[in-house]
């Protein structure tokens, strides 16, 4: 039975406890709803949900927990031979579940009889051949361990689907016969329902730290097994980038210093672009501009903050990278040899962080009460004495807290510097020079044909981390020092 | 009204420094100040006494052209300071405010060390040569403030970590280090106790020995204790100004003495 | 007061004294600070300038080199299909006729625009039929026989068609290629360009708006001319249906929790910093995540949108809770003190009154953060939404979410990497075409929230 079918069930079963639960407490108030404790309808939502919860959750878990159970049975049915050189336990047991979708596809269509597709001593040769012929996707000869494990898998896999049927089913009229019989005038339906509710929402808001978990939990694990292959002391101090392509063999040399220095030095160069005119356009736009000028001039900046990242991306490559070539390049002044480099990603990127610096800013200047600028004036202080010399320091904390925000923007940025950066990690000083960052090599790690159990491809996790604690970090204490900031003129 | 008369037969102690005449304010479509005629004389207290929202703060915030910082207020008539009108298109209100200082209700020191909260004046007005100068300009305008015995030991602490009372001194202090002229106070006591209030206004003497001062207040008895004039608002009006015994013992205008009792406010 | 009493002025003032001079001539400091005044109001005008320079230079990028993809050079020639050469056995056999491939194909077409220049009487020197390989695009002969296969009685007849010049051919009539550059190229060389300005005077080459741009599908890496962002944009929509079925119910249900019911506690407390972090987590740890947890762990298939709309949706989850707190924060308490005062539960005056009230702006922020969304790339690269050439629309929900797909950025990206300048003109008009999505839609936020904003 498929997973929709059961699911059509349980919630046929569900839609009739509804009714009877209605009825039922219905009539032992005698028809009067008035004498209810709780509309009707709560006593039909309270077998609902005691029917629909339970299976709905068994279900959810036999499904992520017996794949597994069954995976790993099978896959001790596969002796070491069959695993071949440069391949793994995983791409063998990946073949596998090819194979014994690609019989229960061949049994449906009637290629190959019933009998046939459980024989384990049936030809593999020959069923490859006819599973081929039934148009079902099997890349490779299919030997006679595969073979075998694939019906098992097949086997295991059906008695497993059984067995949460029957389960299912009977969770659900059970669920459904104690919520039915629970409905009685005097039962608190509402109350309950409002529980059941209670606990949706909360599992709900949970699932932003089940996120955070998820995240922490895959970087974590799969760092460790980096450093397993690794060692860590040379990833943190090695002054060289250069994995190896074999995907095999310890002859990369993973260190994460260039990558860092790329992403800083690009971050940097981001800064100095979005700092000074986020910031002097935030001051105008709060001070100076009319409501006029305002209302027309922000809305244009912000537009620049709704542009995707791939945009500005392309725009690194395409436009401002042969624009600085033309400049700095092999006919003009020299610098540059090729469009990728930290001034085409930085350029792009400040031009990125303009509105997020000034919005935020622009929010922090205006939180600084007017009474310091009546203040200021009322001493005969010019605009821009009062800006200079009483908003700004007063803004300060906020605007640095704003600052480090945009830099850790600057830091976790992927497209532009995929794309406007280049590729090779280097310990250069030249902005016209091409480097790159631990997010683009997270990218070139993971999306390369290396093996995933490779350090080369284990590696991305260790950026991962490295970019996700300094990223949280700024963020944490940017937040931390806007918040003070405004608790000041609370 | 017949106010000017009223106002002919009782300016003649001092010289007159400010003079206003058919004065209107308007805030966008409201019109918040109608046809008022005031003279501020030197080396007086003048108070502007009234109901909330009767616009005696509005017309204090003309007298140095402080109404210029919000968008939708205009200002008409005529507001001559020593016989120059102050809002001439020549006059920078930069200027006119370093000669016309400003006191507000809520103490709004800066976030900076006290000494930099009076030094900034003189600095931007460029009064001082060097430090030894400023120092001498800030120690006077504390001692002026009435508040340097209080902080002489801690001059880099911040302004805004000093109790209410000696914040609102710090910002008087503040205020005279630029030398004005005439010093505008805009309810300077709401927002301190009883016993901040009584520094303040003693202080409020003393800086009459100087200066003109305009002070606006809720608080009667405070108009009747400091001031030697007042002027008495009601919604957008000048109702009455004169000696500020004469007001209260014996007002002209019955609106006045209804004010006075306490039967309208 | 020991020190108010002070005798007044017994300290000399020192410096210029403001009280010196008119209010009408301003002395030589006020002027110079004036000065100064100007100079930093003219920082601010030019702070804003230049972010306004950005953006015109940036749009008019995308305009300039993008509004190129939305034309493509078509040739229209009558094509005899020769029975000769595609059923040799005369039968009509579909299945002999599927065994001629697409090297059967190609010398009749090239016969076809041979005779064309023939016909419009074109001086030059390529004197071979072979000659005009450059000129056409490689996905002709697929098209032409893919018209056969469908329908054999054609074979034996000449057939007016349209189709794709070459990318160069595309190129040159668009200005992207240009005759001093061909030199050094090795698919087109001066000569056939002069063919090209012939055969457009004759009116066989023309230029003519190009749909398959946005309704195809990607083509390979030597088929600029044909490759579309139709498909693409089918990956996107399911992506865009997972996260709006995924991360509105769950968002909203979160943030009633959370401003509604949630006691003020460490964990409450630890959730909503965990939210505010959330949202600054680069998106490419999310990438991280759904390849580690998605693919790895529950072997959800790669490149299949509806992993893409999982990692989508943890993305903006934290987006749409904040914004929809923020909704519900606005909501005044006195609705919901109204609702308690009748004797409703709590739970129903969040649901009965404090939620329709906040829904508009629940919805904008919803839009906003599907927009975010939408233009998002890094992730997707992660699971593998690029580098994978859709050659058909799914044709089902269930194939729509799990076959692999592209979407709209990953395209864009994958257009962007590849070296020929054709596909850069695609990667630009892709652009536009998820401009055109993401100004949609937040204009759509905007009006939503103009025509139901309240105040209260």
């Amino acid at each position: 039975m498929s997973v929709f079918w059961l699911c059509v069930i349980v919630l046929a079963i569900s839609a009739a406890g509804f009714v009877l639960g209605r009825q039922r407490a219905l009539a032992s108030a005698g028809g009067i709803s008035g004498d209810l404790h709780s509309l009707p309808s709560y006593y039909g939502w309270n077998v609902f949900m005691k029917v629909v919860v339970p299976a709905f959750g068994l279900m959810a878990i036999w499904l992520i927990v017996a794949p597994m159970i069954v995976q790993n049975n099978v896959s001790k049915m596969i002796p070491a031979s069959e695993i071949e050189e440069g391949s793994n336990i995983g791409l063998v047991m990946a073949e596998v579940r090819r194979t014994a979708v690609g019989l229960e596809n061949a049994v449906a269509a009637g290629v190959l009889d019933a009998d046939t597709a459980t024989n384990p001593q049936a030809d593999a040769t020959r069923i490859t051949a006819q599973l081929k012929e039934a148009g079902q996707v099997v890349t490779a000869e299919i030997t006679q361990p595969v073979l075998q494990a694939a019906q098992s898998y097949r086997a295991s896999t059906k008695t497993s689907g059984l067995i949460l049927s029957v389960l299912a089913i009977l969770v659900a009229l059970g669920g459904a016969g104690f919520a039915v019989r629970q409905s009685h005038k005097d039962y608190r339906a509402r109350n309950e329902v409002e529980r059941g509710i209670l606990a949706l929402l909360i599992a709900a808001a949970s699932v932003a730290i089940l996120t955070t978990i998820g995240i922490v939990l895959s970087l974590i694990f799969n760092t460790i097994e980096f450093f397993r292959l690794y060692p860590a002391i040379e990833f943190f101090t090695l002054l060289e980038w250069a994995p190896s392509f074999s995907g095999r063999g310890g002859a990369s040399s993973l260190g994460i210093l260039p990558l860092l220095w790329g992403t800083i030095y690009i971050s940097i160069i981001a800064l100095l672009v979005a700092v000074p005119i986020g910031l002097f356009s935030a001051i105008y736009l709060s001070e100076y501009a009319s409501a006029r000028v305002r209302g027309i001039a922000k809305p244009l900046l912000e537009i620049l903050a709704g542009i995707p990242t791939i945009v500005y991306g392309l725009f690194a490559l395409l436009t401002i990278g042969p624009m600085l070539v033309s400049v700095f390049g092999q006919d003009g002044l020299g610098w540059m040899g090729g469009g990728r480099s930290v001034m085409t990603a930085g350029i792009a990127m400040g031009i990125m962080l303009i509105p997020f610096v000034s919005s935020l800013s622009d929010d922090i200047i205006n939180a600084v009460p007017q009474a310091l600028r009546d203040g200021s004036y009322g001493l005969g202080a010019t605009q821009s004495e009062t800006i200079r010399q009483v908003v700004l320091p007063a803004a300060l904390p906020g605007i640095v807290g704003a600052i480090l925000l945009a830099a850790s923007r600057a830091i976790g940025e992927t497209m532009i510097v995929v794309l406007g950066a280049g590729a090779a990690a280097r310990l250069s000083m030249n902005p016209f020079e091409a480097m790159t960052t631990v997010t683009a090599k997270i990218v070139s790690q993971l999306t390369g044909d290396s093996d995933f159990a490779s350090p080369e491809a284990l590696v991305a996790f260790a950026l991962g981390i490295t970019l996700f604690i300094l990223t949280l970090g700024l963020n944490v204490f940017a937040l931390y020092i806007v918040r003070k900031y405004r608790e000041q003129y609370e | 009204m017949n106010v000017m008369t009223r106002l002919e037969k009782q300016v003649d102690t001092n010289a007159i420094k400010m003079e206003c005449r058919d004065c209107q304010v308007y805030y966008g479509q409201t019109h918040a100040i109608k046809d008022v005629n005031v003279d501020i004389e030197d080396k007086t207290v003048t108070a502007f006494i009234g109901p909330s929202g009767c616009g005696k703060s509005t017309f204090l915030r003309c007298l140095n052209r402080m109404n210029d910082t919000i968008d939708i207020a205009r200002v008409e008539g005529s507001f001559k300071l020593d016989g120059e009108d102050i809002y001439d298109k020549r006059v920078d209100p930069v200027q006119l405010r370093a000669k016309v200082g400003m006191v507000f209700q809520k103490p709004n020191p800066f976030p900076k060390s006290i000494y930099d909260n009076v030094a900034y004046g003189p600095k931007i007005h460029g009064m001082a040569k060097n430090k030894a100068e400023l120092d001498e300009i800030v120690e006077k305008a504390l001692r002026r403030g009435a508040i340097w015995e209080e902080v002489k030991d801690r001059l880099d602490a911040p302004g805004t970590g000093l109790s209410g009372g000696q914040q609102q001194r710090l910002c008087i202090a503040r205020a005279v280090a630029t030398e004005p002229e005439v010093l505008l106070m805009d309810e300077p006591c709401s927002a301190l106790d009883p016993i901040a209030t009584a520094q303040v206004e003693e202080l409020i003497d003393e800086l009459r020995q100087r200066y003109s001062v305009v002070i606006v207040t809720h608080s009667m008895q405070q108009a009747a204790r400091v001031s030697q004039k007042t002027a008495f608002f009601h919604l957008g009006n000048l109702v009455e100004f004169g000696e500020t015994g004469q007001i209260f013992t014996n007002p002209e205008d019955p609106r006045t003495e209804s004010y006075i009792t306490g039967r309208i406010g | 007061m020991s020190d108010a009493s002070l005798p007044n002025g017994s300290l000399p003032s020192g410096g210029a004294n403001p009280q010196s001079v008119s209010l009408t001539e301003p002395d030589a400091r006020t002027k110079k600070r004036n000065a100064a005044e100007k100079r930093f109001r003219a920082y601010g005008i030019a702070a804003i300038g230049a972010g306004l320079f950005f953006l015109v230079v940036l749009l008019f990028a995308i305009v300039s080199n993008g509004m190129g993809a939305f034309q493509q050079t078509f040739i229209n020639v009558p094509v005899y299909l020769d029975p000769a050469k595609l059923d040799k056995k005369g039968e009509r056999n579909i299945d002999d006729i599927k065994k001629v491939s697409t090297f059967g194909y190609n010398p009749l077409i090239q016969k076809a625009v041979f005779d064309a220049v023939q016909e419009a009487g074109i001086e030059t020197p390529l004197e071979k039929t072979k000659d005009m390989k450059a000129l056409i695009s490689a996905s002709a002969a697929a098209q032409i026989r893919d018209m056969v296969i469908e329908n054999p009685d054609l074979i034996g007849e000449t057939i007016d068609v349209r189709i794709l010049a070459a990318s160069r051919v595309d190129g040159y009539l668009k200005g992207r290629v240009k005759r001093e550059d061909v030199a050094r190229d090795k698919n087109i060389d001066a000569e056939h360009l002069d063919l090209v300005d012939g055969l457009q005077q004759a009116g066989v080459v023309e230029k003519t708006f190009n749909l398959d741009f946005i309704l195809g599908a990607d083509a390979s890496e030597s088929r600029a001319e044909q490759a579309g962002i139709g498909v693409a944009m089918i990956g996107s929509f399911f992506m865009m249906m997972v996260v709006l079925f995924l991360a509105l119910p769950i968002g909203v249900a979160a943030s009633i929790y959370l401003e509604e019911f949630a006691p003020k506690n460490r964990i409450t407390d630890l959730i909503e910093v965990n939210i505010s972090n959330l949202a600054a987590v680069p998106s490419i740890v999310f990438g991280i995540l759904g390849l580690a947890v998605f693919i790895q762990f529950v072997h959800l298939p790669q490149s299949a949108p509806l992993v893409g709309g999982l990692v989508l949706t943890l993305m903006t989850l934290p987006t749409i809770i904040i914004s929809t707190r923020a909704s519900l924060k606005a909501v005044p308490p006195s609705i919901r003190d109204a609702a308690l005062g009748v004797g409703a539960s709590k739970m129903q005056s969040v649901f009965h009154h404090v939620l329709p009230l906040a829904a508009p702006g629940i919805l904008t922020g919803t839009i906003i953060g599907l927009a975010q969304a939408l233009g998002e790339t890094a992730p997707l690269l992660l699971i593998g939404m690029v580098g994978y050439i859709a050659t058909n629309a799914p044709d089902g929900i269930a194939s729509g979410l799990l076959d692999p797909n592209s979407a709209m950025p990953a395209q864009i990206y994958e257009w962007a990497k590849r070296a020929d300048p054709a596909y850069y003109e695609r990667a630009w008009g892709g652009i536009i075409i998820l401009l055109v999505f993401l100004v949609s839609m937040n204009t759509l936020a905007v009006l939503l929230r103009r025509r139901f904003e309240r105040r209260w």
